[in-house]
């Protein structure tokens, strides 16, 4: 079996999966408990925070626990929204950024804040400039993702985060969900002000994930209820999940550290036979992507076709967000990207994780250079 | 420190995963099946076909068709995506909320968000034996009440509201009807049409089940504001990849639940009567919070004259049996029960004295037998110091 959609999901490391049973059978008490049940399950709440706040070279009370990414975008984007909904009512983010930052923002514009989609350019990237053009009195939140989940361009949101410093009004979240452990994110001292990280996209578990806020940066809450995490985040905490997700973070910064050249060089080997072949495109950027994504358009195809190909070969690979995968439409990113047409209908999403090999790659290209050609001979029989 | 002899009863707060159930997350978890349901290679459809087939338990438990359950992270989230999803779905056709003063703080603190967007909130009274009346919610209603949300069972107390019948006096009316059944669903057969609700909420790791999921039941064409935007899942109401193990986890819960109802209830009542029996010889006066005959037989919470809820809490967790003072979800800090103030009032010394004791998953008679003396021997030392200062 060859996986290679760990931008979609990962599998967990199996230290995690250790840690997640003997928490959950062991320590079942509810943190907020009174009694010993309760107080050692707070002790491993707070020894998780003070992990992951030394990893991420952030304060132990600058993170928020949350049920994933999807969560901590919403809470980060309608949070700082309603939060300084009186100073102004403009967000910038990009066009080419998860849905649930983009349907967030849908949804707020439908309720009187206006959003600036930024564009990128053909390598996928958001410009520095255009966040100064775009930035007005009544900007109050820019919203910019640090890995694209589909073509892997990294965006210059460290730059931009260096720029927003001087604009004290304006909050910046960065979405890090497929950028954490691949990809180095500084947050202290960044100028980013709210950070998404989902447990599952580094061999975590799903239903995990946090949300950095700066220590001093005001949002509103999305649940209400007993007030756990500063009052940020109701709801008894999934305290396996939470120390899972500390383990995971903590290994996959070093497994992925480790595993940096090898991606590297995997990946870089896997865009230059791809450029070789027919009809090929390759939509993420030679330099300023991650080490791990690889997107590609195949002419003549329906990704669709093309993942159930190789998923009968055990290849598991997909073709844009998994968020979006069973509706059958173009992908967004690479529409932003190129425009509308074949390009943007057809593309592939190639994700490794740490653990892949040159003999996945090169079975990935055999697999591939058998199911292309009988699948754009089907297609032009059937046109 | 908690060691093996000591006495969980704090059910009410969260409940330990049973072995049945972890048997049924692991494959979820080790590796076996590891994929995205929204992935449509087979990884993705394993992942997807799991969450489907816990969905189908999950509906049959409650009478409920698949498509009306919505998987959220929890009991929280459910509470606040029925209280002001509704509530924001249906502003243009009134502004008017009715819950009660006794609700958990997930229902009471979304209601009071609802209340700074500008709705107008009922907050009921109940009466000392800790029941909502149906009456009082008659008179509550008017022609712009768009969302009535009442807890089944009180996490506090265990008692049972008339959900059926307020169901029943709710018809005819445009008011959608919401029933956090988190405390409920473990020990009452539950089905969604004889109770006319419109929404439910259940939670997993209260039957059980992990935490990090819970599912709100909604009504067929009831249309609700979500919380969360981003993907497909859940028919759009609760986007994000789904937490699958969990889920897993939540449907094996319920299956084991359906089994075993009955037998539970049953048992964890006998447990509880074994208590109070223990306590009647070791001569300490007692009074029971709310009215016996509606009761959940898992949750009791007693009110022990002469004594103070804080210490007696620190002493029997000294002695190692864990109970509680009321919810959990006050997030670590002591407060007096809003439940216990809403039926005896502010002053009354039962708001300040008593304590929740909740059965579960591998409790037996010897071990309440050892608790009730605990109990007794801490409330009669505590009475006794009270007395003479």
């Amino acid at each position: 079996m060859i996986y290679l959609d760990n931008s979609a999901t990962t599998v967990a490391f199996s230290e995690v999966l250790e840690t997640y049973q003997k928490t959950a059978l062991r320590y079942f008490g509810n943190p907020s408990s009174l009694h010993g049940y309760g107080s050692e399950a707070e002790h491993l709440l707070r020894q998780a925070r003070q992990s992951i706040a030394g990893i991420l070279d952030i304060k132990a009370n600058e993170l928020i626990f949350t049920s994933g990414g999807t969560e901590g975008n919403n809470l980060a984007i309608k949070g700082v929204a309603y939060a300084r909904r009186r100073r102004g009512n403009h967000i910038i983010t990009t066009a080419v950024e998860h849905p649930s930052v983009l349907n967030t923002c849908r949804y707020l514009e439908k309720n009187g804040f206006e959003v600036t989609y930024l564009p990128v350019d053909n390598d996928g990237f958001v410009s520095l400039q255009d966040v100064k053009d775009a930035s007005r009195e009544e900007t109050i939140l820019v919203s910019i993702m640090h890995v694209n989940h589909e073509t892997g361009a990294i965006q210059p949101v460290e730059k931009i985060g260096e720029w927003l410093k001087t604009r004290e009004k304006i909050r910046f979240h960065v979405d890090h969900v497929q950028g954490a452990a691949k990809v180095p994110l500084h947050l202290h001292n960044s100028g980013i002000d709210l950070c998404t990280l989902s447990g599952h996209k580094f061999h975590g578990l799903k239903g995990t994930g946090m949300l950095y806020i700066r220590e001093g940066v005001q949002i509103e809450p999305l649940l209400h209820g007993g007030g756990q995490e500063q009052n940020l985040r109701s709801g008894t905490e999934n305290l396996p999940g939470i120390v899972a997700f500390a383990k995971a973070l903590r290994l996959a910064y070093e497994r992925y550290s480790e595993a940096k050249q090898a991606l590297q060089t995997h990946k870089h080997e896997l865009m230059q036979a791809l450029r070789k072949r027919e009809g090929m495109l390759i939509n993420t950027p030679e330099e300023g992507s991650a080490p791990h994504i690889i997107n590609v358009s195949i002419s003549g195809t329906r990704p669709e076709i093309v993942i159930q190909a190789l998923s009968k070969k055990d290849i598991h690979v997909s073709s844009k967000s998994a968020c979006s995968a069973r509706l059958q439409t173009a992908s967004e990113v690479l529409d932003a990207q190129f425009g509308p047409g074949e390009r943007a209908e057809t593309g592939l999403r190639f994700s490794l994780g740490y653990n892949t090999t040159e003999v996945d790659i090169q079975q990935l290209l055999e697999a591939l250079d058998e199911v292309v050609p009988e699948i754009r001979r089907v297609k032009e029989v059937k046109a | 420190m908690i060691f093996l002899t000591d006495i969980y009863l704090d059910h009410a707060a969260t409940t330990p995963v049973r072995p049945e159930v972890w048997q049924e997350m692991k494959p979820f978890l080790d590796g076996t099946y590891q994929g995205n349901p929204s992935s449509i290679h087979r990884f993705g459809r394993e992942a997807r076909a799991a969450v489907d087939a816990a969905r189908m338990t999950i509906a049959e438990s409650v009478g409920a068709g698949t498509e009306e359950i919505i998987f959220t992270s929890g009991g929280t989230e459910a509470d606040n995506l029925a209280v002001t999803g509704a509530a924001r779905a249906r502003e243009h056709e009134g502004r008017h909320v009715i819950t009660t003063e006794v609700e958990h703080h997930a229902v009471l603190h979304a209601c009071e968000q609802l209340e700074r967007e500008g709705f107008d909130v009922t907050y009921l009274p109940v009466t000392a034996d800790g029941t909502v009346r149906v009456e009082t919610v008659q008179q509550a209603l008017r022609e712009d009440t768009i969302l009535v949300t009442m807890m089944y069972a009180n996490n506090e107390t265990g008692i049972i509201n008339p959900i059926a019948e307020i169901g029943e006096c709710l018809r005819g009316h445009e008011a959608l009807f919401h029933t956090d059944a988190v405390q409920a669903y473990g020990m009452l057969p539950i089905d969604v049409a004889s109770l006319q609700v419109d929404m439910l909420t259940a939670s997993a790791h209260k039957i059980n089940g992990p935490k990090g999921a819970g599912f709100l039941y909604v009504k067929k064409e009831t249309t609700l504001h979500p919380l969360i935007f981003g993907g497909e899942q859940e028919r759009r109401l609760r986007p994000g990849t789904e937490n699958v193990p969990a889920i897993v986890g939540f449907g094996a819960a319920v299956q084991s639940l359906q089994k075993e109802r009955e037998t539970r209830a049953k048992t964890y009542g006998q447990l509880v009567a074994h208590l109070l029996t223990t306590l009647a010889s070791e001569d300490v006066p007692y009074e029971i919070n709310g009215i016996e005959e509606k009761r959940l037989p898992s949750i009791i919470n007693l009110h022990f004259p002469g004594t103070s809820t804080e210490p007696l809490l620190a002493q029997l967790d000294l002695e190692g049996v864990a109970v509680a003072s009321g919810s959990a979800c006050t997030a670590g800090s002591f407060q007096p029960s809003h439940v216990l103030k809403a039926m005896y009032g502010e002053e009354d010394p039962r708001v300040r004295a008593s304590i929740r004791i909740s059965v579960g998953f591998g409790n037996d008679e010897d071990q309440m037998e050892t608790a009730a003396q605990a109990i007794a021997n801490i409330a009669k030392r505590q009475r006794k110091i009270l007395t003479e200062n």
